[in-house]
């Protein structure tokens, strides 16, 4: 079980969040046209990588925030979380 | 012969004032206080404990504690039985039963034992190639056979009766085995400040000081262990735990650790749980557990009465007990001079069979100094005796010592073989270490490390006492010193042992002239070096398929004795050196870990928290029977005397369409938003329009995925300018909160609206029928009832007895409605005081099932309906989405597949009978005698007894469904093997306009 440090609450277990996929996804803006093509890779295309990702976590049990987290989708080694508004230290 | 294999000495860890009775296969036998079942069973003679898996060969002990592979037994009778438990990690207490398993109609006498004859028929792989063919024999001969011969023991198959708790801990440092160096480290941890976790596995701590001669400082070896873990329990930052195995570790330094709280007591108290699972987080891992010996492979090396050299001497030493008075040390190393010397020191003269040419180490020489002549340059060939080893034929080997020169037969009652020693690197492994060989043991070592843990003493390979010490006490300070900075060492104590000379690199003896007796490897499994061998001929090279091709190393022994030397064995025959083989992975649990531990108190009514709603009573009250929506627990119908559910539905549905229904529907779920971009946002998350939407009133509303999925519906109410009261589907409550929240958070953090569950804050009462009107005009006098004054869609504050509500005219039913909202603590207050008023209305209570009738003849979808592969044009909601403006989900929509005119859309179907009931799921298809595959035009969604029309009537998503009302198709349930003839109709089969809730 991982330890995610949710930048509003420190270190919980992590049983407390639940996942919300790749967080630079973003999401076209309202009322612009988007191609067919554009709109798929934003609903249903998500790189998988082997290694560093930044994801989205949502601390369910918690703080109900949505945060990013940088991690090896490998080895599961964090390297750091942030608010949504932050960038990664590392 | 009770208790004849005991020795006369007592220094070791039973009581022998204490007897203790137990029942081993219906004989009665005592032990004493302080003794495993393995013990007791050795000091009454008895060696034959179980059949072996495969070839149900006669099998005794081979170990101590938890490396042994062949002991393990059936515990106990009844709802408390237990199945493939190790005689050695079982404390005796009194009454203990244990019976041996895998073997029919006895132990002693086997019939599945023809196996063992047959062996040649059950080669490695066998199951993969004998039960291919023919084909049709698998279900019905080959499956339930292997069924039924496979498996040791019994699974019981009653509720497990006792008590299992989960504990959360944190610690600065976790140390895993309290051998010398395990102790060490917890000393110097704790002594620089750290939190110490200290975890062993047996009864007593001090590992391999309890039976090594050893000293310490000024004390021996034992001494000096009890001295330190009474050092460590004066300690407040020390927790101590025996009798806990850590058998796993995972990620983010997470191990999990079983402790047996209450096997070893005769009667424990009703509130002491049997085991405990503790679940703790480190911040070091210090891995000290220690070494396991290795056996070696010879003819019939399986026999009762054939043990680990270091086995035998813990149980003289720990155990008071002789593994057998006869015995020969057959070794290819230094240690087992020491179990010759115990044997020595009880008067017992061994034979020792050396496969060395020559050893000068000091317990070598103590041992020739005593009289006693070495074999060396020899090796066991081939044993005799069938429930119990009795004699050996020991050879002579030859230069190459690929074969014997010659041979004698010896007789005795056990052989103590030593092969060396294995670290016990499965922890580290597990933590994600890459393991490295180590040449001068012949032996995998942790190497380089993923996670915080440090593996030391033997468990890293370092086998000497001084070095264990060394490491134990320099490591614990090190680690300590990361989270306490007091920078406090402690120095280790001089320590005294014995020298050793090297270990011999061999580990399976030639066979003997003329013969091809097994030579086992893996006990547990019965994989033998010639299943190896034929592995490799049949061009097996991995030594993960090599694994999984004989069974090598499996199962709940995870190759605690046998994974080196299947790998030694491997690397001899493909003439590389081992690390080139490679080793297979370590996996949790370590050792086998009772279902019961794992789930906890999560049993009963435990498995999931029970939501209920405030009036929750007054149904239990009032006959109730109760459906689980979710959490929640909801009525789903209030039968009468001998009413069935049938007729309790239809009757509380047609109160609803005649008179007046009350239904509970707090469960729903709400939430409260506000802010100045509040109605900006509901207009981005719904696809219908919201910014116009007027105070006072609520609007009926459609969300959905951005894949264009309708997500969920419920309606939403504006309570002041910037103030809004969202309602959501009891399944989906938490899922729109965490969608909200994910839209304001991440996508448009500039709106500025905050969202927050209500759920739990307010009770709903859902009053519906034509007379519900009437009714709610006399318990709110105050407030204008009329279709002007409280229109449809239409809200209103007002209260009963002073109590704040808040009423909403609205309908699930279809019927005139409303909807009264109380805070929670006055639901049940409220409700009774609705069901007092309504009693001259004919008021009844209708449950969920009556719920789903009035909504299914309506044509109100649902969860069966919108069950994430409907867009709102195939459930009739295209007037839901707004052509204006942009929403969540709204570009998929025009998508190719989405805009097709003959999608699965949604209607009616009555069966032509007007009788047979179509249960939910079956098929639609339109010919009944076509040949299969047949098309399949859609599915029932849902289905009831209309009780406007008092016929059955379903909802159903079909292939182009608006064009095919009218026609006659057919529902048919394959597994219910049945075919109904039904019209398609509307899906709004009662009151198609609507007009009743705007009556």
């Amino acid at each position: 079980m991982l330890e995610i440090k949710c930048p509003y609450c420190g270190k919980r277990s992590q049983n407390e969040f639940s996942y919300g996929g790749d967080a630079t996804i973003k999401r076209p803006q309202l009322g612009d046209e988007i191609s067919t093509e554009d709109w798929d890779n934003f609903v249903y295309y998500r790189d998988n990588p082997r290694g560093k990702h930044s994801e989205l976590w949502h601390h369910v049990s918690g703080c109900r925030q949505w945060f990013k987290v940088s991690r090896d989708t490998a080895t599961h080694e964090i390297f750091d979380t942030c608010k949504m508004n932050e960038d990664f230290n590392v | 012969m009770s208790n004849s294999f005991r020795t006369t000495n007592s220094t070791g860890l039973i009581n022998k004032d204490k007897k203790i009775n137990f029942t081993f296969n219906g004989t009665i036998y005592h032990g004493y206080e302080g003794d495993t079942l393995a013990s007791a069973l050795i000091a009454n003679g008895v060696h034959l404990v179980g059949r072996s898996f495969k070839y149900h060969r006669p099998r005794g002990f081979l170990g101590v504690g938890v490396e042994e592979p062949n002991a393990m037994v059936q515990l106990h009778d009844g709802n408390k039985s237990e199945p493939n438990i190790i005689a050695t990690e079982v404390e005796l207490v009194e009454g203990l039963k244990a019976k041996s398993q895998n073997c029919w109609p006895s132990v002693q006498f086997d019939i599945g034992e023809i196996n063992n004859v047959l062996n040649r028929f059950f080669p490695a792989g066998f199951y993969y190639k004998t039960f291919m063919w023919p084909k049709s024999f698998w279900m019905k001969i080959y499956e339930p056979f292997i069924r039924k011969a496979a498996g040791m023991g019994k699974a019981p198959l009653l509720p497990d009766p006792d008590r299992y708790e989960h504990n959360y801990e944190h610690c600065d440092v976790l140390v895993v085995g309290s051998g010398p160096s395990g102790l060490a480290s917890a000393l110097a941890a704790a002594k620089n400040g750290a939190r110490v976790i200290l975890a062993e596995d047996k009864p007593n701590f001090g590992g391999s000081l309890l039976t090594d001669e050893v000293t310490i400082g000024n004390m021996s070896g034992k001494e000096w262990a009890s001295d330190t873990i009474s050092q460590l329990k004066s300690m407040p930052n020390v927790i101590l735990k025996k009798r806990s195995q850590v058998f796993g570790y995972y990620d983010h330094n997470m191990t999990v650790m079983i402790e047996r709280v209450s096997d070893h007591i005769e009667n424990p108290s009703k509130y002491t749980p049997r085991q405990r699972l503790h679940y703790i987080r480190a911040g070091e891992v210090i891995v000290s557990t220690g070494s396991i010996e290795r056996p070696i492979s010879f003819g019939n090396n399986d026999r009762p009465g054939i043990v680990l050299a270091s086995a035998a001497k813990e149980y003289m030493k720990v155990y008071e007990t002789l593994v057998g008075k006869k015995p020969i040390i057959f070794t290819n190393n230094d240690t087992a001079y020491s179990t010759a010397l115990e044997f020595i020191k009880n008067d017992i003269e061994p034979i020792i069979v050396d496969t060395r040419d020559s050893s000068n180490g000091e317990l070598v020489k103590e041992v020739q100094q005593k009289g006693i002549s070495i074999k060396f340059n020899s090796g066991i060939a081939d044993t005799k005796g069938h429930l119990k080893i009795n004699s050996a034929i020991i050879g002579k080997l030859d230069s190459s010592k690929e074969s014997f020169i010659s041979e004698e037969t010896v007789e005795c009652d056990c052989i103590c073989m030593s092969g060396g020693w294995t670290p016990t690197v499965h922890l580290s492994s597990q933590a994600g270490n890459k393991l490295k060989f180590n040449d001068d043991i012949d032996a995998f070592v942790p190497d380089k490390k993923r996670q915080k843990e440090t593996a030391i003493g033997a468990a890293n390979g370092s086998f000497t006492l001084n070095q264990s010490l060394a490491e134990g006490f320099q490591v614990g300070f090190d680690l300590s010193n990361k989270f306490t900075d007091q920078n406090n060492p402690t120095n280790s104590p001089n320590s005294n042992e014995p020298s050793y000379e090297k270990h011999e690199k061999l580990w399976c003896m030639p066979l003997p002239s003329g013969k091809k007796p097994k030579r086992f490897i893996d006990f547990q499994n019965d994989v033998a070096v010639s299943d190896v061998e034929l592995a490799i001929r049949e061009g097996f090279r991995s030594i993960e398929h090599v694994k999984r091709y004989t069974t090598l190393g499996m199962a709940g022994d995870q190759g605690k004795t046998s994974n080196l030397n299947g790998l030694q064995y491997v690397s001899k025959i493909e003439k590389k050196i081992v690390p080139e083989v490679g080793h297979t992975t370590f996996r949790p649990p370590y050792t086998p870990v009772t279902i019961g531990a794992i789930v906890g108190r999560e049993v009963g009514n435990h498995y999931l928290p029970t939501r209920k709603s405030p009036i929750h009573t007054w149904h239990e009250e009032n006959n109730a029977v109760f459906v689980a929506a979710g959490l929640w627990q909801r009525p789903r119908y209030y039968p009468r005397g001998s009413e069935d559910m049938n007729s309790a539905v239809n009757r509380e549905a047609a109160n609803v369409r005649k008179n007046v229904g009350i239904c509970d529907v707090t469960t729903l779920g709400k939430i409260d938003i506000k802010g100045p971009d509040a109605p900006e946002f509901l207009n981005r998350v719904y696809t219908n329009a919201w910014l116009k939407l007027p105070v006072g009133k609520a609007r009926y509303g459609l969300m959905l995925r951005e894949d264009g999925m309708v997500f969920d519906d419920g309606t939403t109410s504006r309570l002041s300018e910037n103030h809004f009261h969202m309602t959501t589907t009891t399944a989906q409550a938490a899922n729109v909160l965490s969608h909200l929240e994910y839209y304001l958070q991440v996508v448009w953090p500039d709106l500025d609206v905050n969202v927050l569950s209500t759920t739990e804050q307010w009770s709903g009462i859902a009053v519906a029928g034509p007379k519900s009107r009437d009714l709610l005009s006399k318990l709110f006098p105050d407030v204008d009832m009329s279709n002007e004054g409280l229109p449809f869609m239409g809200l209103v504050d007002s209260s009963i007895d002073s109590i704040k509500a808040r009423i909403y005219r609205i309908s699930f039913s279809g019927e005139l409605a409303y909807e009264v909202n109380v805070e929670s603590n006055y639901g049940l207050y409220i409700w009774k005081k609705i069901m007092e008023e309504g009693q001259s209305f004919d008021i009844q209570p209708y449950g969920t099932e009556a719920l789903s009738t009035l909504r299914i003849e309506m044509g109100h979808v649902a969860g069966a309906e919108l069950d994430g592969r409907t867009i709102p044009f195939d459930v009739g909601l295209n007037s839901m989405v707004s052509q204006k403006k942009d929403f969540i989900g709204k570009r998929s929509l025009s998508k190719d597949a989405f805009t097709e005119s003959d999608r699965q859309t949604i209607v009616g179907l009555v069966p032509l009978d007007k009788k047979t009931k179509i249960p939910e799921g079956s098929h639609i298809i339109e010919d009944n005698s076509a040949v299969a595959p047949i098309p399949k035009l859609g599915h029932v969604s849902s289905s009831c007894w209309s009780v406007e029309y008092n016929n059955p009537f379903s909802i159903a998503i079909i292939k182009d469904g608006k064009n095919k009302i009218g026609k006659n198709l057919y529902a048919v349930s394959p597994l219910k093997d049945i075919s109904i003839p039904v019209e398609v109709v509307s899906s709004h089969y009662v009151d198609p306009e609507g007009t009743r809730v705007r009556s």
